[in-house]
């Protein structure tokens, strides 16, 4: 574990440490739900993807989908973590209607992945090792509509069912950065392996965010849950304003309530849902309807010999085979589309050994700065990476300088189009013809015998010359070309 | 024709395949029996427009020999099973007027095999009670008195409409569930034979679930046979229940018969109860007696844990019904108490649909659960369910084939004599057979002979785990033996 040196927060009676746990619920992407047939499908009309099963019709029992299972198991080898061949499912019992069985079956004592670890990348190249305490496969709730009539409330049992993945992390995360970029880099695993769509906006990726304060090293304190958080800003802000809370309650020679509360986003503060003493006692017990989750250890090793390559391996395949900084490869391995796309273009081009570099610098500055200006995702780039590939093989190969490649970016993003045929068609090739060149120095010198003359005192001013060179030629003309014969010229 | 309800069900079957009788003429026999007998309140539920439209379709694959190894018969069903299209409660108010839009498994089985449904039978709510005295639709009536009593007697619990139903002669032959011996109480109350498979032989899917590790479905039926037959056709894997086993149903009828000679038959010292009534004494080794001049060889046994059996039973038992209760909750289906706000919804709800009995358990079974508790009840409870499991296992590990006890502490009793005072008392009618159900092992009560008073009485064989087949065996020796019983009809 490398040691990246955390926030601490600053109290009148000096600095406080947060220490920070998170549980994750992560839907599972599935075709069907956790124990019944249902479709899983997001945004249907209410209660059109509801099997009896999910309905707890009497005398209703519950099936596990295995893919849930292998989904769950690829998640655990992808957290690096301890794959349980027996596991355990326990019914949650509380009343709720959103719960139509009057339980929620869950895994309590045995779940079916244990103790793993993700590696979390923060600025300035420093990382921190956040274990992962364990997995296990639970059901999502219905939906209450409260907005359907003045004296009733309606539930949606769309949801209900849906496989969750319950990701509980150590309390080894120190501030609200860390916290962020735990998520993020959780989110990104779970993107690549295929086993969650990480779709916080649709709630496929919800946080509890557990926190409390302590000084440095000290014993730990009292924490208090943060229930249901769908955004890694809130994330952040919420942890940073409970600390705070805490701190001030602590500094005041109050005691901190362990108790359950919610983010307020429009208030940013958090609020009291209920306390300690208002828990629910779930009754958990074996759910007699399930047998133990029994699987053998070929079955985990053929998930793991089909496991894609993660971000950390794809990070450290970059840099070692073309050169990428660190920093420039977390960027492409951060969002598996984005890594998918440049290697894509990494397939397409001519040489890839020359180029990787040039391309990660392509797909990073001006692909991704171009989709960032206009608020648009890789997958829905109007360059794709054939064509961008394209531009990098004309860069690369002399034809055309880095300035007319933006140029050509920009029409092909435009208009789109073969850009080897563009450069063609609109003439846009490097001029490397030294004779045409030529003409042009010349013929620039000799509009310019003033200028001329000075070179020799101010050699800086030799841009200007290269500038108006560059300028005659329509950008065509091979920049170090110009630069050589200006020289030469003018006998500097 | 008139007799063509005292038939058993393999003459029926003879009957139908000779064509001396049409299903229809069989059906309409048991409707009106069934008409006859609304004052035993065994059915809840006459179908009578469904039942001559399933006899009329099964007569016809019969004149086109389609039928399937049931066809014809007409049979009842415990409304505990949930039946396409035909009101489903197990008994409790909580319920209301429940239509399911699905058939359970095992029904649907009958049907694929060519019964004809007559309606639903009477049950203790939930299936939670020893004497049919905790149903929403009331008690029912044994069709057994005690010699010269006009006193209506119960006929045991929960499956009593069952029970009531096959002795009456209102159907011939009704499925039946059971958690702590409410197949096999009852069947020993009336003079029929029940038995409760090995758990994982039927499917649950469908069956209203009281206690789901210890629920089973059978049938109860006017003899050995007849239960072999239906058996055949309720017993099969299921991919609906995760818990019903995959293995072959082998061919029940055939081990009718079969010789038991050399078979190791264990007689356990522990269910040898101070103050057991002489006559059960009597009966058990009258029963032993004649198992051994079958061929068949006696030995003690001893499964040192039964004394626990009981409050064991009575932890997991109400653990599991407190959970799986909580569905019924006024929100989906059923009843539906009006209410001022969520809480006051599942409060009236449940306060006014479930009944005392059923509240109870819901109540035990939810502090034994509680935090703090788990560990002394339902864990302990669990462990001494090992230790039983564990018994039976070390004896039929030394070469016992089936055990033989007494199916019941007494005989039947009168409607209100038990249990008003204290519900161990009534609880105490399930202490042969509970054991049976924590080990999840098959045993079959059969008729071995009455009382002083004319009451019938009942022995039950344990089986090993998907042994039915040894249990109807050495089931028939027992019938042949003894006799088949018959009530007087007072109805």
């Amino acid at each position: 574990m490398s040691t990246a040196t955390h926030k601490l927060l600053k109290g009148a009676t000096g600095d406080w440490e947060m220490v920070i746990g998170m549980e994750i619920h992560a839907q599972v992407t599935s075709n069907a739900k956790l124990f019944s047939g249902a479709s899983t499908e997001f945004g249907g009309e209410p209660n059109t993807h509801v099997s009896l099963v999910d309905a707890a019709m009497p005398g209703m029992l519950p099936v596990i989908n295995e893919e849930c299972v292998r989904q769950a198991v690829r998640t655990g080898l992808g957290l690096n973590a301890k794959i349980n061949l027996r596991s355990v499912f326990d019914r949650k019992n509380y009343f709720y209607p959103d719960s139509p069985q009057g339980y929620q079956i869950s895994q309590y004592k045995s779940p079916v992945v244990g103790e793993g670890e993700v590696l979390v990348e923060l600025d300035g190249g420093r990382s921190v090792t956040i274990g992962i305490e364990r997995l296990h496969l639970e059901q999502d709730a219905g939906k209450l509509l409260h907005d359907r009539s003045p004296t009733m409330s309606n539930v949606d049992l769309n949801r209900c069912g849906v496989a969750l993945m319950e990701i509980v992390s150590k309390p080894d995360i120190r501030d609200a950065e860390q916290a962020k970029a735990y998520v993020t880099k959780l989110r990104s695993i779970l993107r690549y392996l295929g086993t969650c769509d990480g779709d916080m906006e649709k709630g496929s990726l919800r946080a509890d965010v557990n926190v409390s304060v302590r000084k440095p090293g000290g014993p730990l304190g009292t924490r208090c849950e943060i229930k249901n958080m769908n955004s890694i800003t809130f994330i952040g802000q919420a942890i940073e304003y409970e600390a705070r809370r805490q701190i001030e309650i602590l500094e005041e020679g109050g005691q901190i309530e362990q108790e359950t509360r919610l983010y307020d986003p429009n208030k940013g503060e958090t609020r009291s849902m209920r306390s300690k003493e208002e828990a629910h006692d779930y009754r958990y017990f074996p759910d007699p309807d399930l047998l133990p989750l029994e699987f053998s250890q070929e079955f985990v090793d053929a998930l793991k010999a089909k496991l894609p390559e993660l971000p950390d391996q794809k990070k450290t395949r970059f840099v070692a085979d073309f050169g990428l900084s660190a920093y420039d490869a977390s960027v492409l391995v951060a969002e598996r589309e984005s890594a998918v796309f440049y290697e894509t273009v990494l397939d397409k081009l001519a040489n890839r050994a020359r180029d990787g570099k040039l391309a990660a610098n392509w797909v990073i500055n001006e692909l991704f700065g171009r989709l960032n200006k206009e608020g648009r995702d890789i997958t829905g780039s109007p360059v794709n990476a054939e064509q961008l590939a394209a531009i990098i093989d004309l860069i690369g190969e002399g034809t055309i300088s880095g300035k007319i490649a933006k140029d050509l970016f920009e029409i092909v993003w435009q208009e789109g189009g073969d850009p080897r045929a563009l450069v063609e068609s609109r003439g846009m090739k490097q001029v490397t013809d030294l004779s045409a060149i030529e003409k042009v120095v010349d013929d620039i010198l000799a509009a310019n015998p003033d200028k001329a003359a000075q070179v020799k005192d101010k050699p800086q001013s030799l841009g200007w010359f290269v500038g108006q060179v560059m300028k005659a030629s329509g950008g065509k003309a091979n920049p170090q070309s110009v630069n050589d014969l200006l020289k030469s010229k003018l006998g500097l | 024709m008139t007799d063509l309800t005292s038939l058993t069900l393999a003459e029926a079957r003879k009957g139908l395949a000779d064509k001396t009788f049409t299903s229809l003429e069989l059906t309409d026999a048991h409707l009106s029996a069934i008409e006859a007998a609304r004052v035993l309140n065994a059915f809840v539920m006459e179908t009578p427009d469904r039942a001559r439209d399933m006899a009329k379709a099964v007569d016809e694959k019969i004149a086109k020999g389609e039928g399937g190894p049931l066809a014809g018969i007409p049979l009842g069903i415990k409304d505990l099973f949930a039946t396409k299209g035909v009101r489903t409660t197990a008994c409790s108010k909580i319920l209301g007027n429940f239509v399911p839009t699905y058939e359970s498994t095992v029904t649907s089985q009958l049907w694929r095999d060519g019964a004809v449904m007559l309606g639903k039978l009477n049950n203790d709510e939930f299936a939670m009670g020893s004497s049919n005295e905790t149903s929403c639709f009331g008690p029912v009536g044994n069709p057994w008195r005690r010699d010269g009593s006009n006193t209506t007697l119960v006929p045991g619990g929960s499956s009593g409409g069952s029970a009531s139903a096959v002795a009456a002669l209102l159907c011939m032959g009704a499925t039946a569930t059971d958690t702590g011996g409410s197949i096999r109480q009852p069947a020993a109350f009336t003079a029929t034979v029940g038995i409760k498979p090995t758990y994982g032989r039927c499917s649950r899917w469908g069956i209203v679930a009281f206690a789901s590790s210890l629920d089973q479905a059978g049938p109860i039926a006017r003899s050995v046979r007849d239960a072999a037959m239906l058996l055949r056709s309720m017993a099969g894997h299921d991919p609906k229940d995760t818990t019903s086993v995959d293995i072959p149903v082998p061919d029940y009828e055939a081990a009718i018969g079969k010789s038991v000679k050399g078979m190791k038959i264990g007689i356990p010292r522990e269910y040898r109860l101070d103050g057991m009534p002489a006559e059960i004494e009597k009966l058990w080794s009258e029963g032993a007696a004649w198992l051994k001049a079958a061929g068949a060889e006696l030995v003690e046994v001893s499964l040192p844990h039964t004394k626990y059996a009981l409050p064991a039973y009575y932890i997991v038992a109400p653990a599991e019904a407190s959970s799986n209760l909580a569905r019924y909750d006024g929100v989906r289906y059923g009843l539906r108490e009006p209410a001022k706000n969520i809480i006051e919804l599942y409060e009236n709800t449940r306060a006014s649909g479930f009944g005392a009995e059923v509240k109870r358990r819901v109540m035990i079974g939810t502090y034994v659960l509680s935090a703090g508790y788990y560990d002394a009840y339902y864990l302990r409870a669990q462990k001494v369910r090992t230790l039983i499991k564990k018994d039976f296992e070390d004896c039929f590990a030394k070469g016992v084939d089936a055990i033989l006890t007494p199916a019941t502490p007494s005989a039947a009793f009168g409607i209100g004599e038990k249990g008003g005072a204290d519900p161990v008392e009534m609880y105490l009618n399930d202490i042969f057979t509970v054991t049976v159900n924590m080990a999840g092992l098959p045993g079959i009560a059969v008729p071995a002979g009455k009382d002083a008073q004319g009451l019938p009485l009942g022995l039950q064989l344990i089986g090993r785990p998907f042994d039915e087949e040894t249990l109807f065996s050495l089931g028939e020796v027992i019938e042949q033996a003894a006799g088949r019983f018959t009530p007087a009809r007072w109805w």
